[in-house]
This record gives C-alpha cells, sequence and structure tokens, in this order.
C-alpha cells in the first residue's frame, strides 16, 4: 500500500498558484490521498549546484528524510525543477553513507532519505493511477482542443527511466483520455529557455520562440506544461516574444502569431473532469484560453 | 604595432585541472571523451557559448583553466541535461558544467554582468534565512546588484503579474528554521576539520 506525500515546492506557492489549486483537486478526483510534508523546506533549485555542492545535497535531503520520518513511500513533486533536484540528492544520499552530508543530517536530527519514492504527477497519473480511470472520470471531452503536450528538460532527462528521454508520450495519452487531440511535434523536451530568460534575456527568448513556432506550425491551439517554470516561461513571456520575433514569425510561416493559450496539465484535466474554471485558477494565465474554454 | 601571441606555451597550462575537474564532479569518465561533438550538436545553446561543450571538454583534458573558467559557457547552459543523456562515453557533462560554476564562484572569476552568479548566491541566503524561497525577493536582490535599471524594464512584467495575483511580496518560512541552521552550520564545522 503506497503512502503518498507531497512536496509542493515554492514556485506554485507564488507565482504558479493555479498549478497547485488544479492538481489538489485532479488528485482528490482520481480518488489519490496524499499529504503534505510537515515543514517542507525549498528545494535549493538548480543554483545550489552551482555554488555549493555539500550545501545543494543537505538542503535537498532534508525533505528526502522529512517524507520518510513521516512514513511516506512516495512523495509527489510538481515542478520537474525540484524533481531532478530531489532525486540528485537521493543519489547521493544513496552512494554516500558516511560523508558530509550524511553526518551534518544526522546532526540535525535528521535520518533515512534513501528509501522514499520521488515520482512527478504525470507519472503517477500514469502508471498508479491509469488510462482507464482518467477516461472513466471525463466529463467534458476537451473537443477541438489540439494540444501540444511539453515535457521539458528534467522529467526525463538525465534519468530516463519515466518515458524517452526525446519522444515520450505519457501527457500525451492523459491528454488524449481527456478528448483532446495530441499534436506530434519533436520538440517535446527541447529545453524551454529555464532561467535564461530571466538571466541572459536573448538567449532565452529565442529558445521560447523556437517552440512555440513549431508547436503553431503544428497546428496547436494549446499547450499543457508540467513544470511551473516552463509555464513561466511560456505564458508570462509570451508577451515579448510576440514583441520580438511576430515579424520574423510571420515572414516564416505567412501568418500573423497567435497567442497560444499555455495551461498546467492538471488545469486542462480539470476542465475535462467538470471542474469549474475558477477553483482551477485559470484567471491567472496570461494568455487568456477563452476559445478553448467555450468549446468544451 | 603589437604582436599578440594567441597560443599558450605549454608551461603557462595547468596541467592538473582536469583532476580538480574530476574531484568536485565525480565524473572520470572526462578522460574518455574522444572529441566526437555530439554534445555540442544536441546543445540547445551551444550557439551563444565562447566554447562549445566539447571544446570545453578538450581545454579541460588539455590544462586551460582560466579559460575555462572565464568563460560564458558554463553560465549559458541551462542544465537541460542533453549532453549527458547523448554522450556515447558517457561523461556527465552537465555535471562538470556544474562543477566549474563552483570553482568560478570560489575563485570569483566569472564574466562581469553576468546575473547568474548573484542569482545563484542569493538563493542561497534566502534559503539559509527562511527555508523557502520567494521567486520575487530573490530576482529583485539580483536585480538590485547586477542591473537595477533594468528593474524599470521589468516592470510592465511585474504589474501584469500583480494584476493577475501572481506576485507576492515577502514569501512562507519554515517552522524549524533551527534545524536549518543546524544542518547548514554541521557542514561548516566538517570542512573545517
Amino acid at each position: 500500500m503506497k503512502n503518498y506525500g507531497y512536496y509542493p515546492g515554492c514556485s506554485v506557492r507564488s507565482s504558479s498558484k493555479s498549478y497547485e489549486k488544479s492538481l489538489l483537486l485532479v488528485m482528490k478526483g482520481v480518488g489519490l490521498k496524499m499529504k503534505e510534508i510537515d515543514d517542507w523546506n525549498c528545494c535549493g533549485a538548480t543554483a545550489y549546484f552551482g555554488t555549493d555542492k555539500k550545501m545543494a545535497g543537505a538542503v535537498a535531503g532534508r525533505n528526502l528524510c522529512l517524507a520518510e520520518q513521516q512514513k511516506m513511500s512516495d512523495v509527489i513533486i510538481p515542478c520537474t525543477g525540484c524533481y531532478l533536484t530531489l532525486r540528485k540528492s537521493q543519489d547521493n544520499i544513496k552512494e554516500n553513507k558516511n560523508d558530509t552530508i550524511r553526518s551534518a543530517l544526522n546532526g540535525a536530527g535528521l535520518k533515512g532519505g534513501d528509501k522514499v519514492s520521488l515520482r512527478h504527477p504525470v507519472d503517477v497519473l500514469y502508471n498508479d493511477v491509469g488510462i482507464e480511470k482518467i477516461k472513466s472520470l471525463v466529463k467534458k471531452p476537451l473537443k477541438e482542443w489540439k494540444i501540444a503536450s511539453y515535457y521539458g528538460c528534467q522529467l526525463v532527462r538525465p534519468y530516463a527511466d519515466v518515458d524517452d528521454p526525446y519522444h515520450p508520450v505519457i501527457l500525451d495519452e492523459i491528454m488524449i483520455a481527456c478528448g483532446a487531440q495530441a499534436v506530434d511535434y519533436p520538440y517535446k523536451t527541447r529545453c524551454c529557455g529555464g532561467a535564461l530568460t530571466g538571466t541572459v534575456e536573448d538567449v532565452g527568448l529565442r529558445l521560447v520562440y523556437i517552440l512555440l513556432a513549431e508547436m503553431m506550425k503544428r497546428g496547436a491551439n494549446c499547450v499543457v506544461t508540467m513544470c511551473p517554470l516552463c509555464h513561466f516561461n511560456f505564458d508570462v513571456y509570451q508577451k515579448k516574444v510576440e514583441e520580438k520575433f511576430g515579424e520574423e514569425f510571420k515572414k516564416s510561416f505567412g501568418k500573423k502569431f497567435e497567442p497560444l493559450p499555455i495551461l498546467h496539465f492538471t488545469q486542462a484535466m480539470g476542465i475535462a473532469f467538470g471542474y469549474k474554471e475558477s477553483e482551477l485558477g485559470t484567471g491567472e494565465l496570461m494568455v487568456e484560453p477563452k476559445a478553448l474554454l467555450r468549446a468544451v | 604595432m603589437k604582436y599578440i601571441r594567441t597560443v599558450k606555451y605549454e608551461s603557462e597550462l595547468n596541467k592538473s585541472f582536469y583532476k580538480k575537474v574530476i574531484e568536485s564532479s565525480g565524473c572520470e569518465k572526462i578522460l574518455e571523451c574522444i572529441q566526437c561533438g555530439t554534445c555540442s550538436s544536441t546543445c540547445p545553446v551551444s550557439l551563444y557559448m565562447d566554447f562549445t561543450p566539447r571544446k570545453l571538454m578538450a581545454m579541460i583534458k588539455g590544462g586551460f583553466e582560466d579559460e575555462a573558467l572565464k568563460s560564458k559557457t558554463i553560465w549559458i547552459c541551462s542544465s537541460c541535461y542533453s549532453c549527458t543523456v547523448m554522450c556515447p562515453a558517457q561523461i556527465k557533462i552537465t555535471d562538470i558544467m556544474y562543477a566549474l560554476k563552483r570553482m568560478a564562484i570560489e575563485k570569483g572569476v566569472y564574466p562581469k554582468g553576468m546575473p547568474i552568479p548573484v542569482l545563484a548566491e542569493e538563493m542561497s541566503k534566502v534559503i539559509a534565512e527562511k527555508g523557502r524561497n520567494s521567486e520575487m525577493e530573490v530576482v529583485t536582490r539580483m536585480m538590485l546588484r547586477t542591473n537595477p535599471l533594468g528593474m524599470l524594464k521589468m516592470a510592465p512584467m511585474g504589474l501584469s503579474l500583480f494584476r493577475k495575483g501572481r506576485m507576492h511580496i515577502g514569501g512562507e518560512k519554515i517552522k524549524n528554521r533551527k534545524q536549518m541552521q543546524k544542518l547548514l552550520s554541521g557542514l561548516k564545522k566538517k570542512e573545517a576539520k
């Protein structure tokens, strides 16, 4: 019997609250009980690995120990950045039983951390809940929704054990179960720019543009993401991308750059399950998905 | 006319640099790099780098410590792990990039105006203080230190985030901050020994 824990991460508590709102509703809807890790802390993101490896391992490791002390068998992590950081830190705990990080954790009263299974909600919904169950809950099929499912990097790389590192399908299958059409495109796991949109904007915006243009070219009228940062880049920076590359898009594709609505994948599922838009927080989205919502 | 030598003499290289990189990254496989270039071709940002990942691997093995640590490459890497997954020699290139970032920060040699090291530093501080991080606080601190005028350019985006209820001043804190302090000081104690 699995005892699911939940690690929210900082983003769903600040700029991406609608991701958490919709995730909690969907998990309740499919009958999956999960309990938030009491007193979890920031995973450290990628920044810590770039400054101090030991600190990175210890800060992330605290969460793993807490989850185990709170008797969780699996922890569900909606942000793929947190997901990878925690997995890397767990690898370190497994490989080094007696290093500085371990003894600092022990010194602070933190034990274990190596057994808990770290999972992304897409993986849990696909493998534990199952497509049939999801199908059975759909009340409003997402007709007319041509969805480009975007996976991003860190769920499938470097650990290629959840799905294929370049051409994953599990999120597409969930969206098909919700009645949508899946748009196939080659960049499902190409980098969205990550933090570069904020730090080296020229490079970051170009990466976002390349992805949006490809999705549009393939006929998508909607994108679903599974990471708050990817979502932020596509949704919040889309206006800047349009300003910067709108002309280039017109030249390349002979049509106007029409902003593409970007949803957290759990919002799309929630709409298919018949939940209210207000409960799913679709009002927080920068590119308003009005036409899509009318279509269901 | 001044002639500038563009090639280093062997005596100017740090021949044991690769050992430090292996120690910090935990990746010995770098010795098996055959310069095939798969990393550079799969990298979505190699076209913005001053040295491509392939070249950087050769530079590490060759002892070009200064050039490697001062490169923009390591700060442009967005950790997508494409190179790591594709490398036929199983070199964990992304982890090597992180090792170089740590060394560059330690030596204080990162390129001027590069906000990423500052972002990392500010984030570490916020986590040590509060246990959780607030995007707003970290980004504001970073901008103030690297590009205060850029704050003005960010204003319209900030305003629309605020209107949508997506901007939060302040942030959450963990309850057991004592434990976090103990954990972090536990690391430092060990290092001192």
